[in-house]
């Protein structure tokens, strides 16, 4: 148990049917690190986090947290651990039909069951963390993307959970609102000493606050390292991913899947 | 090529109707999941009457306009069917039993399919679309037990009280058009009325027809819901096909019932 690693992926392959979206994949996340998960669109990053939440189950391999497989856990298993975990969404995923304040109680009413008085004090604080204090009688309607994000962000950690995942925090946020998720999202990692793991694409802003990344590409583990490491990698495909290159070992163009001639029926001929 | 193209409609219907059970199967499954998850839907009352609220109450304009206007229909053409073999007296009766027995439970179905079951199915399509479900999931409470089942059993509790204040607005609609506006007997109109209809047999068969429409008007609503594809496209078709099913299934259920009660 006194294992440092708090999450571990173990050789794990996942795949929706013939398509193989994670392959071989090993990594480790110690007690109280903020890893950054980063890739390119539809790389299998989001597919990692749905696995430490137990949403889908790997193939193969092991995905332990704690030192327990989240495949393995039953129904129960898997609600109870996954009281222990907060995820923001990419976009919030607030209930709409309830206000900011009965949004963030909503975990808090669920499962446990304090007065309301508490129940009251404990939202406060919840989004006082966040800075919104002045917004619980609005409606998620009424608030800027940033802001929903924030409030999502205190609902998720309404019950001071010991793992974060952060499913592209950053994701269609103005550079203001990006700069306070960020530092939210450090703060609170440091604060409450969780382990998170962040999928993400922004490259610059998640260097400046994670302490350790992983890319992904192709379904495998391309590169790993501190954010140092990373800036001073030389390897070509952490270098057109940092600097946003368009053409690289990454290529422009998607692989066509026929050949013009043969779209024409004249392959062969 | 060619026998390909003659074999298409044929493997078209085949898909379909796999695909048809195949849907029924996972719907009775979603029943016995919604059942199995009631307790804590039960326990936690509230959570049902604010349903019960937003798919019964806020459907009572509807119900009560179309029952008052269903019965006045039924009075007038009642009495211009009546009158021509000289029994115009039966009007109470004919509206009360008319209404009982059949128009009042399916309508108020039919009613209560496209005004409340359709909101069901947009409400969870959407919920679906914008990751609140999964959200919820997450966050270790069961979408089914928070979301779907007071949903449902708010759908069974007020499909017959729904059919009840039909029947009522129905019946008092025909007794304004009978004796009213044409003027027939008001004692003949309630006393033949109270002759003709049973308890036992007429309003209460009438309400069982109604709790098995609410039942599945709203296992169809939440599982259409739940089960569409999670876009605005999506949510829409399974709206629609909560609003086409339901009607099919209240008059297929009807008939059904029909032959087993009357």
């Amino acid at each position: 148990m006194q294992n440092d690693s708090f999450i571990e992926f173990k050789r794990v392959s996942f795949g929706y049917g013939d398509r193989l979206i994670l392959q071989d994949i090993s990594l480790k996340i110690d007690r109280g690190q903020l890893v950054a998960i980063m890739g390119g669109s539809g790389s299998g990053k989001t597919t990692l986090l749905r696995l430490i939440s137990g949403q889908i189950r790997a193939q193969e391999g092991q995905v332990l947290v704690d030192g327990r497989d989240v495949g393995r856990m039953n129904q129960r298993e898997l609600y109870q651990h996954r009281r222990r975990m907060g995820m923001l969404f990419q976009f919030g995923a607030l209930f709409t039909d309830l206000p900011v304040f009965d949004n963030v109680a909503f975990p808090i009413r669920e499962h446990t069951s304090l007065s309301p008085q508490m129940v009251r004090d404990l939202v406060l604080m919840k989004l006082h963390a966040v800075g919104l204090r002045g917004t619980e009688a609005l409606m998620p309607a009424e608030l800027s993307g940033g802001m929903a994000r924030r409030i999502a962000l205190a609902r998720a950690i309404a019950l001071d959970p010991q793992i974060m995942l952060y499913d592209e925090p950053f994701t269609g946020l103005d550079p203001i609102s990006l700069a306070t998720i960020a530092l939210l999202i450090k703060k609170l990692s440091d604060a409450l000493g969780t382990s998170a793991v962040m999928v993400t694409h922004d490259v610059h802003k998640s260097l400046e606050i994670v302490d350790y990344v992983y890319f992904i590409a192709g379904g495998k583990i391309a590169a790993a390292g501190t954010p140092d490491e990373v800036r001073a990698s030389d390897s070509p495909w952490v270098h057109q991913f940092i600097h946003g290159e368009a053409d690289g070992p990454v290529h422009f163009a998607y692989p066509a899947q026929q050949s013009l001639a043969g779209s024409f029926g004249l392959e062969g001929a | 090529m060619m026998l390909d193209n003659l074999l298409a409609p044929l493997r078209h219907l085949g898909h379909s109707t796999i695909n048809a059970i195949w849907k029924l199967g996972m719907m009775s499954r979603f029943l016995l999941a919604i059942l199995a998850h009631s307790g804590q839907s039960l326990l936690r009352f509230q959570l049902t009457i604010r349903e019960v609220y937003f798919a019964g109450v806020l459907s009572l304009i509807i119900i009560v306009v179309s029952g008052l206007f269903v019965g006045m229909v039924l009075g007038l053409q009642g009495y211009n069917t009546l009158s021509r073999f000289g029994s115009a007296d039966a009007l109470g009766a004919l509206v009360a039993l008319s209404l009982l027995r059949e128009l009042g439970p399916v309508l108020a179905a039919l009613l209560f399919a496209s005004r409340s079951g359709s909101a069901m199915t947009a409400e969870i399509g959407l919920m679906k679309a914008t990751e609140q479900l999964e959200a919820m999931s997450v966050m270790a409470v069961d979408p089914v037990a928070r979301v779907v089942a007071p949903r449902f059993w708010a759908g069974v509790i007020s499909m017959p009280i729904l059919a009840a204040l039909f029947n009522v607005m129905g019946i008092f609609g025909g007794y304004l058009v009978g004796v009213v506006m044409i003027g027939l007997d008001e004692g003949t109109f309630w006393s033949q009325m109270q002759n003709n209809v049973d308890l036992h047999f007429d309003v209460i068969n009438g309400l069982i027809k109604s709790l098995f429409f609410g039942i599945a008007v709203t296992l169809i609503a939440v599982f259409e819901g739940f089960d569409a594809t999670p876009t605005a496209a999506g949510v829409s078709s399974a709206t629609t096909r909560t609003v086409v099913t339901s009607a099919l299934v209240i008059l297929a259920l009807d008939f059904v019932l029909t032959a087993f009660m009357f």
